[in-house]
């Protein structure tokens, strides 16, 4: 069954690349466009248009209102499949802030679950073809880790006070070691949110910049269209993947910078 | 990906902004409308996690938390009146199977004194026969001497005078009584 699908998919696919093959054969791809922001009302792109932004981003917000809110409405003891996930992600993300920011953490459960939520549920909406993937964009992954790198801060000061500055000053290392070590950790510390936004938007952005491309091949290619076709199932498999990972390691160093900030000493 | 709206107002926004067209993530006046409408998203989402999603979460993993304690608490005690049934089950059997043996014990020493009884009375009865069958064998034995008397004088004499004598019955008897005491 699956075989003859796959030779009746492959047939469909040859007979429309000879049929419909493209008459100017040119490479007209623009995997940047996808990004674009653009008003939805028309009109220019001002602080409170409502855009595509605004658009999966309410989207965004309401599957996490679907999964978490409806899909726990039950309350069953029992619980059914979307209880089930929300359940799941919660245990996921407790555990994970129990586990890594320690007990003390866990009054920023439900920060590090929101910070969560969103970007998975941005990422995984931004694999809908078609869609505008938020968590794309340097400006809305700066301010997420904009918020982690402050928050940290400041929780850091306020438990620590000057003692969280021992962050930067290695105890273990040999004194003469320790300014130039402190210098390096205080580096350090001022990349993570530079390290922590790009590597979101990064990842996110180039997939389906390649995505993208490849599906700028497969319009071009006519006959052999195939080609890209199956790159593109391949990219769009790892696709979901990176989309949770992304979404799993935002998270988690938002746990462990939280960590630092809670218990400083090295 | 990209739709023809968004083909159309990425043209205009080139248009506007005169900007390349590289990456639209580095077009810092569409900054001002994301960074607006992500705080609207995460304070929404904020609110409906803390107080709604994970409060009833939290509730109901307690609960079943709860339940799953509650149900082992009350497997272990309901375990325990089974062990305790089964105690007071084979105690009760062993009881019976006492009571069944002093019964039978009971029993079988009354039919022992019956027994007994009845033995008693029929040796009794047994050697009173006995001695009935004695006395009538003595008897018997007795008649029978007699008889043989009787017959071996009569024999005698009959013999005597078939020799042509004349049987003195006083000495034929004398004779016979020597010779059966002989």
């Amino acid at each position: 069954m699956g075989k003859l699908f796959f030779y009746v998919a492959l047939a469909l696919v040859v007979v429309s690349g000879v049929l419909f093959a493209p008459e100017h054969a040119a490479l007209a791809i623009h995997p940047m466009d996808q990004f674009n922001v653009a008003s939805l009302t028309g009109g220019a792109v001002s602080t409170f248009a409502i855009t595509n932004v605004t658009l999966w981003l309410a989207l965004a917000v309401i599957c996490v209102f679907l999964l978490m809110v409806v899909g726990s409405s039950r309350r069953a003891i029992v619980p059914g499949r979307a209880q089930s996930i929300a359940e799941l992600t919660y245990g996921f993300i407790y555990k994970m802030v129990e586990d890594v920011a320690g007990k003390d953490g866990v009054k920023f459960f439900p920060y590090i679950m929101t910070l969560f939520m969103f970007i998975l549920m941005a990422n995984f909406l931004g694999l809908i073809p078609m869609s505008f993937t938020t968590t794309s964009h340097i400006a809305v992954t700066a301010i997420l880790a904009g918020l982690v790198f402050f928050t940290v801060t400041i929780v850091g000061f306020v438990k620590n006070g000057v003692g969280f500055l021992g962050l930067f000053w290695v105890s273990s290392a040999p004194l003469a070691l320790r300014p130039i070590l402190a210098i390096i950790e205080l580096i350090s510390y001022f990349v993570r949110p530079v390290s922590h936004s790009i590597r979101l938007a990064g990842n996110v952005m180039a997939g389906h910049a390649v995505l993208k491309v490849f599906a700028g091949f497969a319009g071009a290619l006519g006959l052999f269209s195939f080609l890209p076709i199956f790159a593109i199932t391949a990219v769009y498999a790892l696709e979901v993947l990176v989309a949770f990972i992304q979404a799993y390691v935002f998270t988690i160093l938002t746990c462990v910078y939280l960590k630092d900030a809670l218990h400083p000493s090295h | 990906m990209a739709s023809n709206t968004q083909d159309a107002a990425h043209g205009a926004a080139e248009a506007a902004h005169g900007s390349a067209p590289g990456m639209p993530q580095l077009d810092f006046s569409t900054f001002g409308n994301q960074i607006f409408w992500l705080a609207i998203a995460l304070v929404a989402i904020y609110l409906i996690l803390s107080r709604v999603a994970l409060p009833r979460i939290a509730a109901v993993l307690a609960e079943r938390q709860g339940t799953i304690t509650n149900d082992l608490a009350a497997a272990e005690d309901l375990k325990a009146k089974a062990v305790e049934a089964e105690d007071a089950y084979n105690k009760a059997l062993a009881d019976a199977r006492a009571e069944a043996q002093r019964i039978a014990a009971e029993a079988r020493a009354e039919i022992q004194v019956g027994l007994d009884e009845a033995i008693a009375k029929a040796d009794v009865q047994i050697s009173a026969k006995a001695a009935e069958s004695e006395k009538a064998i003595g008897e018997i034995k007795a008649g029978a001497l007699e008889s043989v008397k009787v017959v071996a004088a009569d024999t005698a004499e009959a013999l005597v005078a078939a020799l042509g004598g004349k049987a003195d019955t006083k000495a034929v008897a004398a004779a016979v009584a020597d010779r059966m005491k002989g």
